[in-house]
């Protein structure tokens, strides 16, 4: 391992630590948010935007996917689009727009 | 008869950009991905099937918001440190290395014991995979849910406790011959401590508050 790379590296820490601070008052948030009387459905999105947003902080920096290669990004991209399909599938379903039963 | 070895385990394919093991954990990871993005649908679609009456929310099913915060810090705290041990080894600091991976190790085990405290609280009311709400009779998926989706996270809890644990007392000594090779298991076994971090910052709140 090189200096320069060591060097490198010691720079990130301060980063590393700066990202667990904003998690754990995410994390807070998170709860607080959970007391407030919101309807079902906000509640579920404004604690799915606190999650991702908790992830995405993970998955950049603690996964480094911020400077990660083109391979891994076009191979989490092609995970996200499925995602996507998997948690429409159900939305459809109950809005009527494509039942899948009865078949 | 020679000895077989995998290509590029320490430089980069020059097609990818990335080593072996880097590419094949994150292959990995994708299917992982997939799995619970799979059991994630699973509940949404139950979920919104289900009359409300038929759903509590967490605190309604008797689960501890403040013991699922704490596990949640817990389980951010083993991430930063993870990254940290790995941080450490970059830096040529072997001792550093040994007391964040050591951390990791114990804070995952926190988490464990934590849920397993949880798992027998519900098993002393009698509520089971199988029971329903609001009576344990009743046509619910909740438990059902709650169960699948923090036994399979557990399991993967466990997986990297023990991979982390093996780093540490047998796998450490490939530090005195290969440094570069060892600093890349480290950085794909966090690969893989970060993902079982990343699933539960969403099953927090799915399970817990809504």
């Amino acid at each position: 391992m090189s200096q320069s790379e060591a060097e490198h590296v010691k720079e990130h820490v301060r980063v590393y630590l700066m990202v667990f601070s904003a998690l754990a008052v995410l994390t807070v948030v998170t709860v607080a948010i959970s007391y407030l009387s919101l309807s079902t459905g906000y509640a579920i999105g404004v604690a799915m935007v606190v999650a991702t947003v908790k992830a995405s902080l993970v998955a950049l920096y603690f996964m480094h996917l911020i400077s990660e290669e083109k391979v891994i990004l076009w191979l989490l991209g092609l995970c996200a689009a499925f995602i996507v399909v998997l948690m429409l599938l159900p939305v459809f379903t109950e809005s009527g727009i494509a039942p899948l039963w009865p078949l | 008869m020679s000895e077989l070895v995998i290509p590029y385990r320490v430089q980069p394919h020059p097609l990818t950009g990335v080593t072996s093991g880097k590419l094949g954990i994150w292959l990995f990871l994708a299917s992982e991905v997939m799995l619970f993005g799979s059991l994630f649908s699973s509940y949404v679609l139950l979920r919104v099937g289900s009359p409300d009456q038929f759903w509590p929310s967490g605190v309604e099913a008797g689960l501890s918001v403040p013991i699922g915060t704490f596990n949640t810090l817990v389980l951010i705290g083993s991430s930063v440190t993870m990254v940290m041990s790995w941080a450490s080894l970059k830096m040529g600091n072997l001792g550093g290395f040994k007391r964040y991976i050591g951390a990791t190790i114990g804070l995952g085990s926190l988490f464990l014991v934590v849920k397993a405290f949880e798992y027998s609280t519900k098993f002393s009311h009698g509520i089971y995979p199988s029971v329903g709400w609001p009576e344990l009779t009743d046509p619910s998926m909740f438990y059902g849910l709650y169960f699948t989706f923090t036994g399979l996270h557990a399991l993967h809890v466990l997986l990297g406790v023990l991979a982390n644990l093996w780093l540490l007392i047998w796998g450490v000594a490939l530090w005195q011959t290969d440094r570069d090779r060892f600093a890349g298991r480290i950085e794909i076994s966090g690969l893989y401590w970060h993902f079982v971090d990343l699933v539960w910052i969403f099953l927090f709140p799915v399970l817990y508050l809504l």
